[in-house]
């Protein structure tokens, strides 16, 4: 069994959930090498995905994913807004109008995310940004699909995308307002790759 | 954190709601999406010219929605660029048929914003054009970093390009004189405290009584590198020298000198800087023919300030001596 429109609505209820949860710690890592405001935009932007979703329940995965894009795109600012906005519109694009989303179509989702925020954001593996959670949760996930198992690869995703957070710890950080600090952006967490692993984290949860 | 707010979160609202009552004259506020326009705007046959970024700048960019300036300024919430749902309303209303130039601050988040939504007004058939400012001399290495930022220089290119419109510039002239005043422009800050961003509730970076952090940006971010402590000329020397030699100033140049307070300096203060800046610019032949000193472009309460100067010519000076009124900047009326 494949993955439905109820799954993506479980997934996009734990995200906003997880933004609601962490956002003090989005703000904190955001403060040293950012402008302190991923946390509160990116809590803003996933309540507002709630309402859209409230008001006209979409009937696919695929519809789903594109009215959290627009809606990211619109309420979140800053670079996360596009760069969100572009990955769940490339996300639902290639989903299209699939009822039962099986693991091979779910893994190029995911890469169908990282490439729209490869293409907005012009950034690559190392510059310190959100592809560096995505990239590994990318090649995971088309690593577990030959399993033909959706949990699989929704856990691979999941746990790689939390270890790619993890190192852009001493990374030097080549793009975005990090970027300003040269070396002094070593030794932090970018708060980017740290929200893109709590979304694939909650796109695991909400299969279980 | 103490500040003169109701909510943290309701903070740009109630801002922009009582600016649009203080200034009502010059300007309509919409609330939701925000953003506001001149009062007359569309004006006939006049290229319009739209601003935005992050709000916490103030006045940057709403007071300087008005005859001469822009026609019509897009603010965020505090240090985040706004949304492609408020520019592009924002562009359609100032749009009178000769086209719309977006001045767009060099940060990731303002590019792509502004990107998207000038996308989404050319498919509704408005020609518009984009003016990238990246005036700040403190990002050395543009290779490997988002590349520099636009800072104080955003004013100057908001008056000269928007006095250019006034007088009835076509769409891609408005646009090259904008980037004309961005070539030759050249900023550079320093913060003696950082600033409490409202939401966040603390302070966005340390700096000890006796530190100070040289080549800040505009949005609580630290700069290049932390000194100690020095006099307002040791400071001003600091700031000035690698704006004059990155424009490449020779004896003989004419410039505007542009003092910018950060929000939590004095004006007094400002003026020792300026002394200072004018003394040095004058040693070396260089004639100071505009002079700017105030807080124009600030990160909410930071004390410190910007040293911004504009290479001059002819034509930029008369477009800075054109008639302008706004709510922050007005003169000629």
């Amino acid at each position: 069994m494949g993955l439905d429109v109820n799954w993506a609505l479980r997934w996009l209820t734990l995200s906003a959930q997880a933004m609601a949860e962490h956002r003090e710690e989005l703000i904190e890592l955001d403060r040293p090498i950012g402008d302190s405001d991923h946390g509160e935009n990116m809590d803003r932007g996933f309540k507002a995905v709630m309402v859209k979703l409230a008001e006209v329940p979409p009937e696919t995965a695929g519809a789903a994913l594109k009215l959290t894009a627009m809606t990211l795109m619109s309420k979140v600012g800053g670079a996360a807004g596009p760069l969100y906005g572009t990955a769940f519109l490339r996300a639902a694009t290639a989903l299209g109008e699939t009822a039962d989303i099986d693991a091979a179509t779910l893994a190029s989702a995911f890469q169908a995310a990282r490439d729209g925020i490869v293409a907005r954001g012009k950034a690559e593996s190392g510059d310190k940004t959100m592809v560096d959670a995505w990239t590994p949760a990318v090649d995971a996930a088309a690593a577990a699909a030959g399993d033909s198992d959706v949990h699989k690869v929704l856990a691979a995703a999941a746990e790689a995308a939390e270890a790619g957070a993890v190192s852009t710890d001493p990374m030097l950080a080549r793009k975005g307002r990090a970027s300003y600090l040269g070396e002094r952006s070593i030794g932090h967490r970018d708060p980017g790759a740290v929200s893109s692993a709590l979304i694939l984290r909650a796109a695991a949860g909400a299969a279980e | 954190m103490k500040k003169l707010i109701n909510d943290p979160r309701a903070v740009v609202d109630e801002s922009v709601e009582g600016f649009g009552l203080a200034h009502a004259d010059l300007v309509t506020v919409f609330a939701d999406p925000k953003y506001i326009v001149r009062k007359d705007a569309p004006v006939a046959g006049k290229v319009g010219l739209v601003s935005g970024g992050g709000s916490g700048h103030e006045p940057l960019h709403g007071g300087y929605v008005g005859m001469g300036m822009l026609d019509a300024a897009v603010p965020g919430a505090v240090f985040t660029s706004p949304t492609p749902d408020q520019i592009l309303p924002a562009t359609l209303a100032v749009n009178s048929g000769a086209g719309v130039v977006h001045i767009v601050k060099n940060y990731t988040g303002d590019v792509l914003n502004f990107e998207t939504a000038s996308e989404l007004a050319e498919a509704e058939g408005v020609e518009v054009r984009t003016v990238l400012v990246n005036d700040d001399v403190a990002v050395e290495d543009s290779l490997y970093t988002a590349g520099r930022r636009g800072v104080g220089g955003t004013v100057l290119v908001e008056k000269i390009a928007g006095a250019a419109a006034e007088r009835g510039d076509n769409l891609d002239a408005v646009a090259a004189i904008g980037d004309r005043v961005n070539q030759n422009v050249r900023s550079m800050g320093v913060a003696l405290t950082a600033c409490t961003v409202p939401h966040a509730g603390a302070p966005s970076f340390v700096l000890e009584e006796n530190e100070i952090e040289i080549g800040i940006g505009i949005h609580g971010e630290p700069g290049r590198h932390r000194i100690p402590m020095e006099n307002a000329d040791g400071i001003t020397d600091r700031l000035l020298e690698p704006v004059v030699s990155d424009l490449g100033l020779a004896s003989g140049d004419k410039v505007l000198l542009f003092v910018n307070g950060m929000g939590g300096t004095p004006q007094s203060e400002l003026y020792i800087v300026y002394r200072r800046a004018a003394q040095q610019l004058a040693e070396k032949g260089i004639t100071v023919a505009r002079s700017l000193v105030g807080n124009y472009i600030t990160s909410l309460e930071m004390q410190g300030c910007s040293i911004t100067v504009l290479r001059l010519d002819d034509e930029m000076t008369a477009l800075w001596d054109a008639p302008v009124h706004t709510p922050a900047l007005r003169w000629g009326v």
